[in-house]
């Protein structure tokens, strides 16, 4: 029988929540890297044993953990898997934290600026790494989304990584400005289809794709439209929160948006509003249901000033039309006196069938449905507050 | 021989408890304990120090036989008890919450 991972980062440590297929009963293992920032967990597709996280502190900055075998254990991958952790004289080995932006002359740019909050231009200062997304096909090579915006890639299964700069480098770059969660590339899509093809999301500069691996960029922001910023439908200064795309489509795309649940139908080219009947179209995750393409789900909050469900109501809203008409679910969910947030990473979906999704909360629970939402259940209820929830379905 | 106190989540990095003992060539200054802690164990790098600029990363703070030194030039010369061994050379997490 099949089983489920779910990969748990919170402000305080990571956990991984295990079931079988039933998906009833949970076994709970951490916190791994207790007292640290987990902002992402994620596995290979292509190995899920192979596991890669961010770990993070405003003290003591980022770090980048590894485990091949599923989250049991981790090593710090500049130190290979299988090698001892220490030298013979007892030293450790490991050493997979430097992201320095690319300012080399051969390959990158002058160190570049962006627009701070006060107007002026600031240069850019790698803080954390908010999103680890690993290739589909081989363990070793991941992208990694950071903040201040810019995407890192590894091909050496995280010993070593390289910015992309020609992202950081494009025109508009000048004109990015951090959001109030500061100014991070959050969310990193893959076509499947086509290897070229990535497409990206900063807050607050909108979204992006490259079509030639990152070489070259462009941004993908016509029909959004942002109030807050003095051109309301400019080519950048919008704040994406989040992009979901199912396998079989890779021309479609869904994404919350600051406000606004916006669906493209070529890749991004273009953008239409699809927030239908939601009681509000502030949120910040997004996601496709595995097997439907046309069912996608949102967790809808107040308000930009009030970031919790409206009426107090935890609902996951699920749409069956690709966007516009929605329906809320409620089995299981507190339909009073609730006033969490739901992160933008914090919401993913199992390959089974029926899919399983699950999402976690900033008052630390985890909620998981074995029925695509039409019901559900806490898998745990008391941790820290959950910064990402990502789903592995294993053979 | 200099003796250099980590705060928790550092050690836990670095796999040690207790103290680290290090040797530093020349006069034993902020940047050359720093350099030195960080050959030893290069899972520090850029935990302590930004990985490019080697400043101080904000939340940490460097103190010695009672004096914070957090502030000073990287080439500030550490108290001789430091250097010899008798007195530790510390990294503290600031406090700030959470």
């Amino acid at each position: 029988m099949s089983r489920v991972r779910v990969l748990v980062g919170t402000r305080k440590g990571a956990f991984v929540l295990t079931s079988d297929g039933k998906r009833a009963r949970w076994d709970v293992s951490g916190p791994h890297f207790a007292g640290w920032e987990l902002y992402h967990l994620k596995g290979s597709p292509a190995d899920p044993n192979r596991v890669y996280a961010s770990q993070t502190s405003g003290w003591f900055g980022q770090v980048i953990q590894r485990s091949d075998d599923g989250g049991n254990t981790w090593h710090q991958p500049g130190t290979a898997p299988g090698e001892p952790t220490k030298t013979p004289d007892g030293m450790p080995m490991g050493e997979s934290n430097k992201f320095t932006y690319d300012t080399s002359p051969e390959t990158g740019r002058p160190l570049t600026t962006h627009q701070w909050y006060d107007g002026t231009q600031h240069p850019w200062e790698f803080k954390r790494v908010w999103h680890l997304e690993p290739s589909l096909t081989d363990p070793d090579l991941v992208y990694a989304g950071v903040e201040d915006a810019a995407l890192f890639r590894t091909a050496d299964g995280g010993r070593t990584w390289q910015e992309l700069p020609a992202l950081r480098g494009h025109a508009s770059g000048p004109k990015w400005q951090p959001g109030a969660g500061g100014m991070c590339l959050h969310t990193i899509v893959l076509d499947p289809a086509d290897p070229g093809r990535l497409f990206i999301a900063i807050s607050a500069a909108g979204a992006f794709r490259s079509d030639d691996a990152g070489t070259t960029w462009r941004p993908i922001n016509r029909g959004l439209e942002s109030q807050g910023i003095p051109d309301p439908d400019a080519e950048v200064g919008h704040c994406v929160h989040r992009i979901a795309m199912h396998p079989s489509r890779p021309n479609v795309l869904f994404m919350q948006k600051h406000w606004d649940v916006m669906r493209s139908d070529d890749g991004g080219e273009s953008w239409h509003e699809v927030s239908g009947n939601l009681p509000s179209d502030f949120g910040f995750p997004i996601q496709v249901h595995a097997h439907e393409p046309d069912t996608v789900y949102v967790v809808p909050i107040k308000s930009d000033s009030e970031h919790y469900p409206p009426e107090g109501k935890l609902r996951v809203y699920r749409s069956r039309t690709g966007g516009n008409e929605w329906q809320a679910l409620t089995k299981g969910l507190p339909q009073r006196d609730c006033y969490v947030n739901v992160l933008r990473d914090a919401m993913s979906a199992d390959a089974l069938d029926p899919c399983g999704v699950y999402f976690g909360t900033t008052g630390g629970q985890v909620y998981g449905s074995a029925d695509a939402g039409d019901s559900w259940a806490p898998i745990v209820r008391d941790l820290p507050p959950v910064l990402s929830v990502e789903v592995q379905t294993l053979p | 021989m200099i003796r250099v106190v980590l705060p928790h989540h550092l050690r836990a990095l670095a796999h040690v408890a207790g103290e680290v003992q290090i040797d530093v060539r020349g006069p034993a200054t902020l940047r050359s304990v720093l350099d030195a802690l960080e050959a030893s164990y290069p899972v520090l790098r850029g935990t302590i120090r930004d990985h490019v600029t080697h400043e101080r990363r904000a939340f940490l703070r460097f103190f010695a036989c009672e004096r914070d030194f957090s502030h000073e030039s990287p080439d500030t010369a550490l108290p001789e008890s430091v250097a010899a061994g008798a007195e530790p050379f510390l990294v503290v997490g600031a406090m700030a919450g959470g």
